[in-house]
């Protein structure tokens, strides 16, 4: 098929000091095509896409949009010129209601009453139901996402840049999202999407760039390729899915009995009597939207929110009342979401990192004192049993990138010899090749007696690795039950469906 | 145009050019301030910074250096604990007023008993009543989320007071025919916290000083709780995440910094002042801020920060007193060294970038 050329990008680079993270790229998009970009971390994709959204400046080469040569200053050019993006982390505040957030992105806000109908009227002529009056803290994940959607919507793009759009919706949302996608193609609007699932761009795109290491490695039509082969090219290997050894149910490891906790967090869900237990050597997948307990969830495994000792059983113990250091003695290790922040401390080294939970279970003080020859040591076996990209352990954790970042903090904890294992998104963000190491080294640990909780929005990584499935829905986790045998519309109805989007569509229709 | 653009990871080379470019700057700035007052800014600048090293006067001058370093030291070092966990104490004036009261109250109240232990009982209640003091609003604040600046910054004007009284009051010195002050403790041995090595200006309170800055620079370089307390500061719920109780952290924090003002109240009250007067205190606490910044919250940079601060006290001194500038213009100046340090600082995180003249 041959479409009118929109965006043309010629030989194209970039460096950064240490880094080429675009080198040399051409592609081109055609209007209302479905553009692909696809590639492991750090292989140059948000580079790109910044520079054609006017973030970033190019260091050499030209670009080309709508015929005339294209050379945004600052994403308000980009937007006078018609690109939008999405990012895959919303910058919406939550204390504003949608047309406020709406107005704030706009340079020229029209009067609030005129642009909530505005909102209103683009969100039921695309499948988006949205109410502007409504305030953002209150909405999930989708809900943000459509809120993102439709701020770009009501500049009319051209181009619609979408980072990783799916990793915070339910199936059921997934498929109205095409829709709309699908729709705003059919109207002469070219997308440019950044995803890591393959079927989906399979499902969705025209046509793929693939960019390995700031070069593009290939271009092709996703539908004529299997997911596998797309992911071979990415990583520019051979890939092999996890494998299991399923080994003996042991006894009970972590149980957690009507388990309610308010949340620590502004405008965070509460949990409300949550139940389960892991026996050694089982894997029990958590899924749901993101924003329905799962922060709260680890915190209060983590130890980080506490509860009545009964409520969490460690090894049969009563730990509830315990912080995160007694737990850890416990054996019980965490891995929260937010990399940045929580899980590491950005600014300090990946020695001083893997200190921060590795001191106790690796016995790397003595008397209060920091052993930090031990602790250098533990840092580096992380850093090669892992595969962790990084100059050497001194760097600061925030010079990592987030795939690369993720590795060593998985790492980190599963090289404790743990008892219980709790992760929440162990492989947001990160690569294909990545995403596979992470899953098998949680396999082996669950093979060598260990109960593990994933808790994860990724449907297909749940599925490939857990044992037991529940769903978080509200701050109410359901029944957990076998995985073998369950399908992906009985998941998508644990999960809550798809938040009332079906009506806009049928309305439509 | 010129724009920062943030660094991978912070610049070692501004980490340590940072406090040198801040005093050329203040330099530099100072001078133009003096030219314009009408004095010969090099002049100024040479009397503040070289005559009380290499001066006439300098045998007198250098022990004064250490005389007015060491609370300095003793302060900035309790609070760049608490500052590198995130927990402001403003309040260490008025921590280092309370002990000094407490501890020259209890030193007082055992006058004439000539025992070897009057002096370290003194020490004992100095840090209690400083402790006692940055107590106040640590608990206030884990109890029921006050904001410990304000709060200890407030309770400076209350320990003001309370110095009033005790010097027209409470320990006034009942031979003292009325004037306001109390006992002096150069006539009270046991109590007393003489020159140690005459002309050097040292005495327990310098020994206290260095001994703090060497304990605190082992306690956040290789102990458990100096990583806690980074770890708070930088990344607050990765400290929670490692297990940290941040309650616990501001008791301990606000009780330290507290404790070590309130020791540097006591040698100063027992040594160089002499006795409670109603204005013994010049304000260490509150310039023990700058010296803690100055000194990048390191330890031993506060050492020397001290040092060079104590150098503007004296040199500042002399300048007023040889050169007739206002005491106000040697404050600004001392100011200005805050304010430069702040503003170079960013070079450490930052580059600055001068931006792509785009065609517009």
């Amino acid at each position: 098929m041959t479409r009118p050329e929109l965006l043309k990008i010629e030989g194209i680079s970039k460096s950064y000091p240490g880094v080429r993270a675009n080198d040399d790229v051409s592609f081109a998009v055609g209007e209302g095509e479905v553009h692909a970009l696809l590639g492991e971390n750090g292989a140059g994709k948000s580079t790109l896409v910044k520079m054609i959204y006017g973030l970033v400046r190019p260091d050499e080469g030209k670009m080309t949009f709508r015929g005339a040569p294209y050379t945004p200053g600052k994403p308000g050019e980009a937007r006078a010129s018609g690109v939008a993006m999405v990012f895959q982390h919303f910058s919406l505040f939550e204390a504003l209601n949608v047309a406020e957030n709406v107005a704030l992105g706009m340079e020229n806000p029209p009067p609030m009453r005129e642009l909530a109908a505005r909102i209103r009227a683009v969100s039921e002529e695309y499948g988006l139901p949205l109410d502007p009056a409504r305030m953002v803290g209150d909405l999930s994940a989708g809900e943000r996402q459509r809120v993102e959607i439709i701020r770009c919507l009501l500049q009319d793009p051209k181009l619609l840049i979408m980072d990783e759009p799916t990793s915070v919706l339910t199936p059921q949302e997934v498929e109205i999202l095409f829709r709309t996608l699908r729709q705003l193609s059919a109207e002469g609007t070219a997308i440019l999407y950044i995803s890591h699932k393959l079927e989906e761009i399979r499902a969705l795109c025209d046509e793929a760039t693939i960019l390995r290491r700031g070069k593009v490695v290939a271009t092709c039509t996703p539908r004529e390729k299997t997911a596998r082969e797309l992911a071979e090219m990415m990583v520019g290997a051979s890939l092999s899915p996890p494998e299991r050894h399923p080994g003996e149910k042991g006894e009970v490891v972590l149980g957690v009995t009507d388990l309610s906790a308010p949340s620590p967090i502004p405008f965070g869900t509460s949990l409300k009597g949550v139940s389960f237990t892991v026996a050694r050597g089982e894997v029990l997948g958590i899924a749901g939207v993101a924003g329905n307990g799962q922060d709260e969830l680890l915190l209060a495994l983590s130890g980080e929110l506490r509860s009545g000792p009964d409520k969490v059983r460690i090894g049969g113990h009563a730990a509830g009342d315990l912080g995160p250091a007694e737990r850890r003695k416990a054996g019980l290790v965490a891995a929260p979401e937010d990399r940045y922040g929580h899980a590491a401390a950005p600014d300090m080294s990946l020695i001083e990192n893997a200190f921060l939970t590795g001191a106790l279970r690796r016995g790397l003080t003595k008397n209060g004192f920091i052993d930090w020859a031990a602790t250098k040591t533990f840092a580096e076996e992380v850093i090669a049993t892992y595969d962790v990209r990084t100059p050497g352990s001194h760097v600061a954790a925030r010079a990592l990138s987030g795939g690369n970042l993720q590795k060593f903090l998985i790492g980190r904890e599963l090289d404790q010899t743990p008892e219980v294992i709790v992760i929440n998104q162990p492989t947001w963000g990160v690569d294909a090749a990545a995403a596979a190491a992470i899953r098998q080294a949680i396999l082996n640990r669950a093979a060598e007696g260990a109960g593990v909780v994933v808790i994860s929005q990724d449907l297909d990584e749940l599925l490939e690795i857990a044992d037991q499935f529940a769903v978080l829905n509200e701050g109410r986790l359901t029944k957990p039950r076998p995985v073998q045998g369950l399908t992906i519309d009985e998941i998508g109805l644990m999960m809550g469906g798809a938040h009332g989007m079906e009506v806009a569509h049928h309305v439509e229709a | 145009m010129l724009r920062l653009e943030k660094r991978p990871t912070p610049s070692q080379f501004w980490l340590y050019a940072t406090p040198v470019v801040a005093v050329l700057l203040t330099m530099i700035a100072g001078g133009i301030l003096f030219g314009l007052l009408g004095k010969n800014p090099v002049a100024v600048i040479k009397t503040i910074f070289w005559d009380p090293i290499f001066g006439e006067f300098a045998f007198y001058l250098r022990g004064q250096l250490l005389v007015k370093a060491g609370p300095l030291i003793l302060i900035a070092i309790g609070l760049s604990l608490g500052f590198r966990a995130g927990i402001w104490n403003i309040g260490a004036e008025g921590q280092y007023i309370m002990g000094a009261i407490c501890g020259a109250g209890v030193a007082l109240a055992l006058y004439p008993t000539e025992s070897r232990l009057v002096f370290p009982l003194a020490i004992l209640a100095g840090a209690l009543g400083g402790w006692a003091w940055a107590m106040i609003p640590a608990i206030l604040k884990t109890r029921f989320n006050t904001n410990e600046i304000l709060v200890s910054l407030m309770l400076v004007y209350v320990a003001e007071t309370i110095l009033a009284k005790a010097s027209t009051g409470f320990l006034r010195n009942p031979e003292g025919a009325g004037f306001p002050g109390s006992r002096s403790f150069s006539t009270f041995k046991a109590a007393s916290n003489p020159e140690l090595i005459a002309g050097s200006g040292l005495h327990w309170g310098g020994v206290a000083a260095l001994a703090t800055g060497v304990a605190a620079y082992v306690l956040l370089s290789r102990h458990i709780l100096g990583f806690q307390i980074k770890l708070a500061g930088q990344a607050p719920r990765a400290a929670r995440f490692h297990g940290v109780n941040p309650e616990k952290l501001v008791l301990l924090c606000m009780g330290l910094s507290g404790a070590l003002a309130g020791l540097a109240g006591l040698f100063e009250v027992t040594g160089p002042a002499g006795k409670i007067s109603i204005d013994f205190n010049v304000g260490y606490g509150f310039t023990a801020i700058i010296v803690a910044f100055l000194g990048r919250l390191n330890p031993l940079g506060i050492v020397l920060a001290g040092f060079l601060m104590a150098l503007t006290y004296v040199g500042g001194e002399m300048a007023a007193t040889n050169m007739g500038l206002p005491s106000a213009a040697i404050q600004v100046f001392q100011g200005m060294l805050l304010f430069f340090l702040l503003g170079v600082d960013v070079l450490t995180n930052y580059r600055i970038r001068s931006a792509f003249m785009g065609a517009r």
